[in-house]
């Protein structure tokens, strides 16, 4: 780290003067409306991403309060119908797909590779503007009634028959969908022709190679999932034969189309996470990401790959059946780059100095539970195995192992590992170890029955299951583990926002990481670094070996200052 | 299995589910394996490298080919060798053999109607023979449904415009869960009922009854076996005796009684008559019949009548014809109770199972009445 050549011009001159940074360089509500500072544009996200996930995840609570009965407790089954479908809706389009690059990246990508901005700073305030007028959309068409589609919106329920706010919210979503492709244009710009001299492609932290694979996919992926949304919308208002049969069209071809934008966008969603990972583990055991090179290209050979999977959600769908032997097959190929990332994270902690700090825990989190979610996913790729499982509990199961408990705690990681960097500021380190083990207990808990569910045969989507009352211990189990891990989400909301008031300061580099980011001061200048930094070190530039002598002299050191008896 | 209230398999009574359990508990076994392997060397490293341990870190890795290679390779053999026994399965999943029984399955908001070679249907009940091959040719008449069977291991979409097909042989009678399982509005947890699987014997028993276990019957055949249950048949015979009179022709005649008055013998007077003797004692009879009121049903009565009414003519020994059309009725009610059979011949007068209501059968469980409530 030492040979970073870098301007310390954010470090303060004067310590008792409180420094200029991004954030209190300007105060009025306009200066943050109007900014391009991508910082500020990441806070704007992190408060409006934030406050979806608030209401998505009661309307989960509330999807869970409701099975504790097999026959309901508060909710109609129209209502509940649109519950389940907002929660689906509101995570997936308004918090997973959009969360960490427009947060993390936004704010991470510049300072990571030494650059002042994004490469279009103003396309990247833009993209803030469309992503909010999809949200207000969607949430105006909650409030005028709400959809009942769930999130996939399949047709011809979606295009003939629901009643309901499907046409508003759909127009939410197309709209929110061009902010991805303009932060997927953004970040492959910036990181293309904005890097500092001296960070070549293999320097490059492996966040910014897992930003880079999720761009690529937004761009490709989020216009043909737009435009097929759109075709719902014609559909519905102007009769535009192309999904029913009633008119002439192909149901399923929605299928085709909608899977062909959302599987990848379960890359869209997991790739980012792998991102954060690969920065928390490298830098909590203070070494080097172990294969380096296969980390960086297993994210590529998954964006690639997570192109020609789309046919494993419709094994049953009436598709061919050696359409659906081929889509199994790369199915089962995409799980190796995963498979060699796991096993590359497991062997970096090896040998390495591991400071359990709250990212750090949160990252082994990810990791047991990652490894779950993504052998689970092999009883679902597999075709044979695939044609019990499919739409039952066990789906559920898998993707919330993969969405909640890979992408939600690499989120939670991420935020616990940049918030000093962010605002400057340290929390309650002590809090957020036990909320990170808190955490883990929750979701097991509330998810692992799920599996059992689908196993039994339970199909999701159901608000009732009185005929079938033998599955009702399961759900009973997943609902009190869903109200451990409410505590867990609503724990960081208080200790992060107190140490916005009453929090250490944090100095530059408080867990002595490693990269560009660091170098700078917390919270960073508007443009931050006051000098170009000329990187000239390798990336994760730890040295475990010389560390742990060093570790071992301090205590040594120590004991014999402590019991100098022990040396009689 | 099931341990405690806890359930830990669903039932296997298909060809398909020996096999597809097998794949299933492979897969389970490699994933607590390598979840395991993960678990344990990410949790064992965490602890015996924290900063500041006496663990030695002398030589540390970075990048070796074989490592990678090893867990690039192992997973993809693992990964292909299950891919081939999940694929051979689905294979077989997707060819019905040949001789293999059809039956229709229309899936509509919210209910399934089914329809078997031989005309009987039914509705949100699937009766099917064990041990022989049953292919189900489906299609949707408004949204996507999904026809599930999770005891069967099989499941497919039922899409509007176009048939998809579904085959399974049952190997073990019982009855099992039929769920939609692809989401299709608002009563979707309701689209469903039922699969009995029935020995071959039973089946077919089933099918030449339309659909009852049973074999349906009039009215007047109804009546007939309760007048010779409870015994009518040892007093009134077909000749008036000492102790009672003949009923042969009795229905339309004008009866005189003991106290001088007299009724024309309607129905109206026969139930009466039925269930309280001694209102009008017949002139020549004393008080010897026994009271019915409280012992018969309603329905009793009524078949009993109409067996009265043609006692002594050739209709008495008339069997139905009405197979097909009482089967209609009965798989609507979803009710084989022999009891209620006068019930199924009535509602044989409105065989178009579409008119009735699309409530799951099946006996609802804990909070049905709930929800039933709820949902008016």
């Amino acid at each position: 780290m030492s040979t970073t050549v870098t301007a310390k011009g954010g470090l303060p001159a004067q310590p008792q003067q409180e420094e200029v940074n991004y954030l209190n360089v300007e105060h009025t509500i306009s200066s943050w409306l109007l900014t391009g500072d991508h910082k500020r544009i990441a806070m704007l996200y992190l408060i409006s991403t934030t406050f979806f996930f608030f209401l998505g995840s009661l309307a989960a609570g509330l999807v869970r309060f409701e099975l504790t009965s097999p026959a309901g407790v508060v909710l109609e089954s129209e209502t509940y119908n649109k519950v389940f479908s907002s929660h689906g809706v509101i995570m997936v389009f308004l918090f997973l797909v959009v969360a960490i690059p427009a947060i993390f990246g936004n704010f991470f990508i510049p300072l990571m590779i030494g650059a002042r901005d994004l490469a279009f700073p103003r396309l990247n305030l833009a993209s803030w503007y469309m992503y909010m007028t999809g949200g207000l959309l969607i949430m105006i068409g909650f409030i005028a009634g709400g959809v009942d589609t769930g999130w996939t919106f399949y047709t011809p329920y979606s295009s003939m028959y629901s009643n309901t706010q499907v046409s508003l919210v759909l127009v939410g979503i197309f709209i929110g969908g061009f902010s991805s492709i303009t932060t997927g244009v953004n970040f492959i710009a910036t990181i293309h022709k904005m890097r500092a001299p001296g960070m070549t492609w293999f320097r490059l932290p492996l966040f910014v190679w897992a930003m880079y694979s999720t761009s690529l996919l937004l761009i490709l992926g989020t216009p043909v999932v737009a435009i097929t949304l759109l075709l719902v919308v014609f559909e519905r208002l102007f009769k535009l034969p192309i999904f029913s049969p009633e008119l002439g069209g192909d149901p399923v071809l929605f299928q085709h189309l909608f899977w062909f934008y959302s599987h990848p966008a379960v890359y869209i969603m997991i790739l980012p996470a792998f991102g954060i990972i690969s920065e928390l583990i490298a830098n909590f055991s203070r070494k080097r990401i172990f294969g380096y090179h296969f980390v960086a290209f297993s994210s590529i050979a998954i964006a690639g790959l997570g192109f020609l999977v789309w046919g494993h959600h419709m094994f049953i769908s009436s598709q061919a059946m050696y359409e659906s032997v081929v889509f199994s097959l790369i199915s089962f190929l995409v799980a190796v780059p995963s498979a060699i990332k796991i096993f590359n994270w497991t062997t970096t902690i090896y040998k390495g100095n591991v400071v359990l700090s709250s990212p750090m825990i949160y990252a082994i989190g990810f990791l047991l539970i990652f490894t779950v979610g993504g052998l689970t996913g092999l009883y679902l790729g597999g075709i044979g195995t695939d044609v019990h499982l499919t739409a039952t509990y066990f789906v559920v199961a898998h993707f919330h192992y993969v969405m909640v408990g890979g992408t939600m705690l690499a989120f939670l990681g991420g935020l616990h590992y940049w918030w000093p960097k962010m605002t400057g500021r340290l929390y309650n380190e002590r809090i957020a170890q036990v909320n990170a083990v808190i955490m883990f207990i929750g979701f097991n808990l509330t998810f692992f029955p799920q599996f059992i569910l689908g196993w039994l045969g339970m199909p999701r989507r159901y608000h009732y299951y009185y005929f079938a009352p033998e599955f009702q211990a399961y759900h009973i189990m997943s609902t009190l583990g869903a109200t451990v891990l409410g505590l867990g989400f609503a724990l960081p909301a208080f200790y992060l926002t107190a140490s916005l008031f009453n929090g250490e300061k944090a100095g530059p580099n408080p867990w002595n990481a490693h990269g560009l980011e660091w170098e700078t001061s917390s919270p960073p200048p508007t443009s931050n670094f006051l000098e170009t930094p000329i990187v000239m070190d390798e990336v994760y530039d730890f040295d475990p070996v010389s560390e742990h002598e060093q570790d071992m002299a301090d205590q040594a050191k120590k004991s014999s200052t402590e019991n100098p008896e022990d040396h009689h | 299995m099931q341990f405690f209230n806890f359930p830990l398999s669903p039932p296997s009574a298909s060809n398909f589910s020996a096999e597809y359990d097998v794949l299933f508990y492979v897969l389970t076994g490699l994933t607590l394996f390598f979840s395991l392997i993960v678990g344990v060397a990410v949790i064992f490293f965490a602890v015996r490298y924290r900063k500041g341990s006496k663990a030695d870190r002398s030589r540390p890795l970075y990048e070796n080919l074989f490592l990678e290679l090893t867990w690039t390779i192992v997973p993809l053999v693992l990964g292909l060798i299950m891919f081939y026994f999940g694929t051979s399965l689905y294979i077989k999943m997707r060819t019905p053999p040949r001789n293999a029984t059809e039956i229709y399955v229309i899936g509509k908001q919210w209910m399934w109607h089914i329809e078997h070679g031989n005309g009987v249907r039914e509705n949100n009940t699937l009766h099917v023979p064990v041990g022989q091959p049953v292919k189900l040719t489906m299609i949707s008449q408004d949204v996507l449904h999904a026809f599930y069977i999770p005891a069967f291991r099989v499941q497919e979409h039922v899409v509007p415009g176009r048939y998809t097909q579904l085959w399974f042989t049952a190997t073990k009678a019982g009855e099992y869960h039929l769920f939609c399982n692809m989401y299709c509005g608002t009563q979707h947890s309701e689209m469903g009922g039922k699969v009995v699987a029935m020995e071959p014997k039973e089946f077919a028993e089933w099918m030449a009854n339309g659909g009852q276990s049973v074999a349906p019957m009039s009215m007047e055949q109804a009546g007939a076996k309760i007048y010779s249950k409870i015994g009518c048949n040892n007093c009134h015979g077909a000749e008036d005796t000492l102790h009672a009179p003949s009923l042969y022709g009795i229905y339309g005649k004008r009866r005189v009684f003991a106290d001088g008055t007299s009724l024309i013998a309607d129905e109206e007077y026969l139930r009466s008559s039925i269930l309280r003797p001694y209102d009008h004692i017949t002139q020549g009879y004393g008080q010897t019949m026994p009271v019915y009121e409280g012992q018969l049903t309603e329905e009793d009565v009524i078949n009993l009548t109409a067996y009265i009414k043609v006692l002594g003519t050739t209709t008495a020994n008339t069997p139905t014809s009405n197979v097909n059309r009482s089967s209609a009725a009965s798989a609507v009610s979803g009710n084989n109770n022999p009891t209620s059979l006068a019930t199924n011949a009535m509602q044989a007068n409105t065989p178009d199972p579409d008119a009735t209501p699309t409530r799951r059968n099946g006996s609802p469980a804990v909070g049905a009445i709930a929800a039933e409530g709820k949902n008016r």
